[in-house]
């Protein structure tokens, strides 16, 4: 993965760039010891690391107008991080550059449940939005599988979704409002807490602009009542195919379940030999849940059966109760754990035409096969957002790169089919380099006008989302 | 000019040398008629692709809305933003096409619900000002590679490129619907007891007060679940009154596409004002605003005012002073826009500048360059 060259005239400025952020910031929120920066050195791609020039903690979104009008008067590039658990590189370091982490942003700044919203500062983790409502019985709905760790700053530079968007939409359908920080340190508020903001839909553009664009430091955020309840249906297919097809029947169907999730007979294999959740041992694996009370569950499951038997599944086992459901998701909420213990893993999030399923799955365990390496698959079947882990070992000498290159062959199908390279973690770093197989000269230089309008220095976030050489005028400018 | 096809589009773009006018139907001249040569993308028709199985669509910019919704009537699925029909409203003619509901982002009573225009939208092609065909998007689901330039098309009025072709997501049209009506609330009560019912779990799909009239809930779904959420909603709302449900599938249509295209105001004088602010604050603000009548959906959300010319002022100061943003949809002038704060029209005019650098595209909508 290729990097921009550390500016030394930057480098060399970095006890003057210490000092003057100190003057903005309390002591403690400014790193700059080698021994400490090292722990923003990477995100959650662990494969790329480089320790940033300094880190700094703001507190408010003046202390971050404040930094940002240093580095920018500086001209020291800035990369803000959520949690730090982008699976892109989303916000991996460059050697001259200063870390701006939110976390201690994190306050929840007005909950109104009349108009249904929360503001909140963005450090705040995106179950912890969750947690600030339900006792009032309400939720946040897009729920990433990080959603423990992740930070909503990071939701929103990557358009976060999860396992529920099938229903309930993904990052950008649920923020009402941002106020941001744009690198030369003025601040903006783009929409609030009502519906659609004015002028053009500047909060549509930042949402999903991987932190390139300005640094979010405050949400309004939907909030929804909770279902009256969910539950799941397992259902087993003895073939790729079938489960496809049965994944457009229930669609067609007009039921519109919250989640359905599929996974594959090597991914139900790990996860059954880890978590030993009981699935059957068959080739394709559905999980459908429904939400409303026990009534309208019955009765959407019941339908969802009927499609089900028409593509004569080896196995359909409906939960009955909490533990039934709790059964049914074990396998799969620990699948990626389960990976994790066999072998090192990448995982990729190419979204396809739900359509294309059986031949991507099919052309993948292929290439499998070619490049000598395990896949499996798990993913949200109902968007058709895939995840395939390619399993891989890391101390092997030229695994990694073989890795990356079978990947990267998996997404370029993903793009044949009419689908796209990221459904949900962003490109950062890990797909900067495949944009141009899925847009034109033309397309990235429309995206690209867009950074130059918001960031013409083109300090935020630098080297991620566009191919190094066709920013390079740009940047250069 | 009747461009049949993208590269003329681009040709046309590239070699004018005055200002352009973009129709799609021409039914929708929200912020008054621009000048210049006008540019019709009517030509421009016909559904590319469309998937019931993937609930995905793609047309062309020009397609008929009409012809687009009859292809999804045949499979059970329908947009589910519920574009409304601008015509009776603005007293025009023609036939609105789907790309000039994607310009104008343009979403009915179920947006409180299932979202605006801009959420369904999954890919756009476009010819900007400097004639640049561009593409952004796709037809998946979920997309999330590079910058959402879909979202920004939405609602730009064809003022940073005239998109060509749109890809939407669409959803199956439910079995059954009722309407909920309670009588005889004011404005305020109307929007608690709105409010009560969007929080509630129950899946409401619209929620709308006319005042004088009615407050009116929707929810949609399998008949058995239409008939156990009304009478859960009746419940939770006997505190406002007596319920009464309607479920006959063409009087619940009929009666959301009056609120949608905003029925009450047709072919009556005055200026037609769209506002957008919080539920709770939309009471007091037409409150504050003398000789105007208000029509409240999206539980509070969009307010609908028919107001006397000249009223720009007095209504924006109501509206700057909760947080919200107001758009003269009928009258004359060149406010009707919301104006901006500084940094944020900066921002505006600074995309503007890169997508149509010579100003060619629709030049006095939106806020003026």
């Amino acid at each position: 993965m290729q990097m921009p060259e550390p500016n030394p005239a930057i480098l060399s400025r970095k006890a003057d760039l210490v000092a003057r952020l100190r003057t903005v910031l309390p002591t403690d929120a400014v790193i700059s010891d080698p021994a400490e920066t090292r722990a923003y050195e990477c995100d959650a791609l662990t494969a790329y690391k480089c320790p940033p020039m300094a880190a700094i903690l703001p507190a408010s979104t003046r202390e971050v107008s404040d930094a940002l009008r240093i580095c920018h008067d500086m001209g020291v590039p800035v990369v803000p991080r959520g949690s730090g658990t982008s699976l892109a590189g989303g916000a991996l370091p460059t050697a001259d550059s200063v870390i701006l982490g939110v976390a201690r942003m994190n306050a929840v700044l007005e909950t109104d449940y009349e108009n249904r919203f929360i503001r909140v500062q963005t450090g705040r983790t995106n179950l912890s939005v969750t947690g600030a409502v339900e006792e009032h019985g309400f939720f946040y709905a897009p729920d990433p599988s990080s959603q423990l760790a992740c930070a909503i700053a990071g939701n929103i530079a990557m358009n976060s979704g999860g396992a529920h968007c099938l229903k309930y939409g993904v990052t950008t359908n649920n923020l009402m409002g941002v106020t941001m920080v744009l690198m030369d340190g003025t601040v903006i508020e783009l929409g609030g807490a009502y519906l659609d903001a004015a002028g053009y839909d500047l909060l549509g553009l930042v949402c999903g602009s991987e932190g390139q664009l300005g640094v979010v430091t405050e949400a309004t955020l939907r909030i929804l009542r909770k279902p009256e309840g969910a539950r799941p249906v397992l259902i087993g297919f003895d073939s790729n195919e079938v489960a496809g097809a049965c994944v457009s029947d229930i669609i067609k169907a007009g039921v519109l379940p919250v989640a359905i999730e599929f996974m594959d007979r090597p991914c139900i294999r790990a996860t059954e030999d880890f978590a030993h959740a009981g699935y059957p041992d068959c080739e394709a694996l559905l999980i459908v849940e429904v939400e409303g009370s026990e009534a309208e569950i019955d009765a959407q499951l019941a339908l969802i059966e009927d499609i089900a038997r028409c593509h004569d599944p080896v196995e359909l086992r409906q939960s009955k109760s909490a533990e039934e459901s709790a059964k049914i998701w074990l396998g799969r909420k620990s699948a990626f754990g389960a990976m994790g213990q066999i072998n090192d893993y990448m995982c990729l999030d190419g979204t396809i035409p739900v359509s294309a399923l059986p031949l991507v799955l099919r052309r993948i365990d292929e290439m499998s096969k070619e490049f000598g390496l395990d896949v499996a698959n798990v993913f949200h079947a109902g968007d058709g957002n895939m995840h395939p882990l390619i399993l891989f070992d890391a101390n092997k000498p030229g695994d990694l790169e073989l890795c990356e290159a079978f990947g990267a062959e998996i997404l370029k199908l993903c793009v044949e089919v009419g689908g796209c390279l990221t459904g949900e973690h962003g490109v950062g770093i890990e797909k900067r380099d495949l944009m141009a197989h899925q847009y034109a000269p033309d397309d990235l230089a429309a995206q690209m006008d867009v950074k130059d309008v918001f960031d013409p220095a083109w300090l935020l976030n630098p080297a991620k989302v566009f191919p190094l050489e066709a920013s390079e005028a740009r940047r250069a400018a | 000019m009747t461009p049949q096809t993208e590269p003329e589009l681009a040709e046309i773009i590239k070699a004018a040398d005055a200002p352009l006018r973009i129709e799609g139907g021409g039914t929708r001249p929200i912020g008054g008629q621009t000048n210049g040569a006008r540019v019709s993308i009517a030509a421009m028709r016909g559904i590319e692709l469309y998937e019931p199985g993937a609930l995905t669509l793609v047309a062309r910019a020009g397609t008929p809305l009409e012809e687009v919704e009859a292809a999804l009537a045949n499979e059970g699925q329908r947009l589910a933003f519920e574009p409304m029909d601008h015509r009776g409203l603005l007293e025009t003619t023609g036939t609105p096409t789907i790309g000039g509901v994607v310009a104008a982002n343009v979403s009915g009573p179920r947006r409180v619900q299932a979202g605006a225009c801009r959420d369904f939208l999954l890919g756009v092609r476009f010819v900007d000002g400097t004639g640049r065909i561009v593409k952004n998007g796709g037809r998946v689901m979920k997309n999330v590679t590079g910058y959402d330039l879909v979202k920004l098309m939405a609602g730009s009025h064809g003022t940073l490129g005239v998109l060509t072709e749109v890809a939407l997501k669409v959803l199956p049209a439910p079995q059954a619907a009722a309407t909920l009506a309670l009588n005889g609330l004011d404005d305020t009560q109307a929007i608690t007891a709105l409010s009560r019912a969007l929080a509630s779990p129950f899946e409401v799909s619209g929620a709308a007060h006319l005042p004088g009239k009615a407050t009116l809930l929707r929810i949609e779904g399998f008949a058995g679940s239409v008939a156990y959420r009304a009478e859960r909603l009746a419940t939770l709302l006997a505190p406002f009154g007596a319920v009464a449900v309607e479920t006959d599938a063409e009087a619940v249509a009929a009666m959301w596409r009056g609120i949608r295209d905003v029925a009450t105001f047709h072919g009556r004088a005055g200026d037609v004002w769209r506002l957008s602010v919080k539920p709770s604050d939309a009471p007091g603000i037409v409150a504050g605003l003398r000789g105007v009548e208000a029509l409240y959906d999206w539980g509070g959300g969009l307010v609908w005012l028919l107001a006397p010319e000249g009223r720009a002022n007095t209504i924006r100061a109501g509206v700057d002073a909760k947080g919200g943003h107001a758009t003269r949809v009928r009258g004359e002038g060149t406010d009707a826009f919301h104006p901006l704060p500084k940094p944020v029209a900066a921002l505006q005019a600074g995309l503007r500048q890169r997508f149509d650098p010579r100003g060619l595209l629709n030049p006095g909508l939106m806020a003026r360059v």
